[in-house]
């Protein structure tokens, strides 16, 4: 399919005037997803959006939320005898209390990265005599298909695999943001991809309880604009509603399927988010029925208690309250190449995304 | 994290398993999440499997959305 046409400057422009034209008062708006934090700083969208429109970033990068203890329980598994792990690249270099996976690896301590659980699958029987511990971060994007790999395994007999789930579900913790007194967001461009998943309705109560308006929106320039837009038309029009830009890949119930594999597998977990806190039912833990793929009942591990990270701002980054170069260490302390905090490891971490893409980064 | 490259289904094969193009790489990905999806279909993919069927459809519907849009400017103005 022809993508093209969503990165049209002629389509683009029409839009900015759009919003030119309806954004006559000041706007805060929160780009959720750290995908879309990553599009709006490559594309440089802040730059040619009005005054008027200010963007924040959100705390959609599931790297960035992760809580230093489940940082410092995925470093323990390394360290287990036997034990090899395999996780998504972005997770090697996020620093915990006291070490990163990386650091582990450069120890000698047996940590893979992979790129599908399918790889992590393919590893437990190529490699019978070692336990393959796979690190779940994610959101719903992701929970499903981790889902389906605990499945496979299960059918396949796999006994040398387990997971390690730190995965979080989004529509909650949005209520939590637009619920604290100290952010000032009027609207909210939603996560394209967790809503292929959850569809609409789990955001709904977003608009009817907190009168927020909220769109989901895809990656592309003219995507991104079109979900601005209707966002600015709303709060023009005193309207709140959950609205999808990205009808071309998110359908009004989501996948089903998808989601039905993350409920058989998975059940709902209080969560620590870095930054926000603990937020009830946001966390997905193994189901008694799949236990013998709960790393953590597989292989027992005891982290010390975590200490978090002086100096840096991550967690307020992800909540919108500090803009990434507000903090101290941005860009003189803390760059891509030794981080201080997650925000900065992630490719989609705000501070990453503002220090390779703007000019805060050099300012 | 989150994202998704949308891919063409090019075969089905075995254990739900297919083969995609995307943007002529070929990838073998799992078809467990869209147990619908035909040779031919685009599909959004993440992470080896995929997650989504994308509809063309509604990809034009959008788009003669936004030109509608600046219809209505011009009308006016
Ligand atoms: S710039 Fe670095 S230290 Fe500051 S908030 Fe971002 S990640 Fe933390």
């Amino acid at each position: 399919m022809d993508l093209d046409v969503f990165r049209d400057p002629a389509l683009a422009r029409r839009l900015i005037d759009r919003i030119t034209a309806t954004a006559t008062r000041p706007m805060t708006l929160m780009e959720v997803c750290g995908t879309h934090t990553v599009a709006i700083a490559k594309n440089g969208l802040r730059d040619v959006l009005p005054d008027s429109v200010r963007l924040l970033s959100g705390p959609g990068c599931p790297v960035c939320v992760t809580s230093n203890a489940d940082i410092d329980t995925a470093i323990e598994f390394a360290r287990q005898p036997g034990v090899t792990v395999a996780t998504f690249g972005d997770m090697m270099k996020v620093p915990g209390s006291r070490s990163s996976l990386s650091r582990e690896k450069a120890d000698g301590h047996d940590v893979r990265v992979i790129y599908s659980p399918l790889d992590a699958l393919a590893l437990a029987e190529r490699e019978p005599e070692r336990h393959i511990v796979f690190i779940g971060v994610g959101f719903e994007t992701t929970a499903p298909l981790i889902a389906a790999a605990i499945k496979r395994a299960h059918a396949a007999g796999l006994g040398n695999f387990s997971v390690f789930s730190a995965h979080k579900t989004v529509p909650a913790a949005l209520g939590a943001l637009v619920n604290d007194p100290e952010v000032a967001v009027e609207g909210l461009i939603l996560p394209g991809h967790v809503s292929a998943i959850i569809g609409l309705a789990p955001y709904r109560f977003l608009a009817e309880e907190y009168r927020v308006p909220s769109v989901i929106t895809g990656f592309e320039p003219v995507d991104v604009l079109q979900g601005v837009w209707m966002l600015v038309s709303q709060l023009a029009e005193g309207r709140a509603a959950v609205e999808i830009g990205y009808t071309r890949s998110v359908p009004e119930e989501g996948n089903p399927t998808a989601r039905a594999m993350i409920e058989e597998v998975f059940e709902p977990a209080d969560a620590e988010w870095r930054g926000i806190g603990v937020i009830p039912s946001t966390g997905l833990a193994i189901r008694e029925e799949y236990a013998t793929f709960d790393a953590l009942l597989r292989v027992p591990v005891s982290p010390e208690p975590p200490v978090e990270i002086a100096g840096c701002q991550c967690g307020e980054v992800l909540r919108g309250v500090v803009l990434p170069y507000e903090c101290r260490l941005f860009g003189t302390a803390c760059v891509p190449e030794h981080p201080v905090g997650p925000c900065m490891v992630s490719s989609e971490g705000s501070c990453a995304a503002y220090y390779r893409y703007t000019d805060y980064g050099t300012a | 994290m989150c994202l998704a490259i949308p891919a063409q289904v090019k075969s089905v094969g075995e254990l739900n398993m297919a083969e995609v193009d995307i943007m002529g790489v070929t990838r073998h990905v799992s078809l467990d999440l869209v147990p619908d999806a035909v040779v031919g279909d685009h599909v959004l993919v993440h992470a080896g499997f995929a997650i989504q069927v994308v509809d063309e459809q509604f990809a034009r519907e959008t788009m003669e959305l936004i030109e509608q849009i600046e219809f209505i400017d011009s009308a006016e103005g």
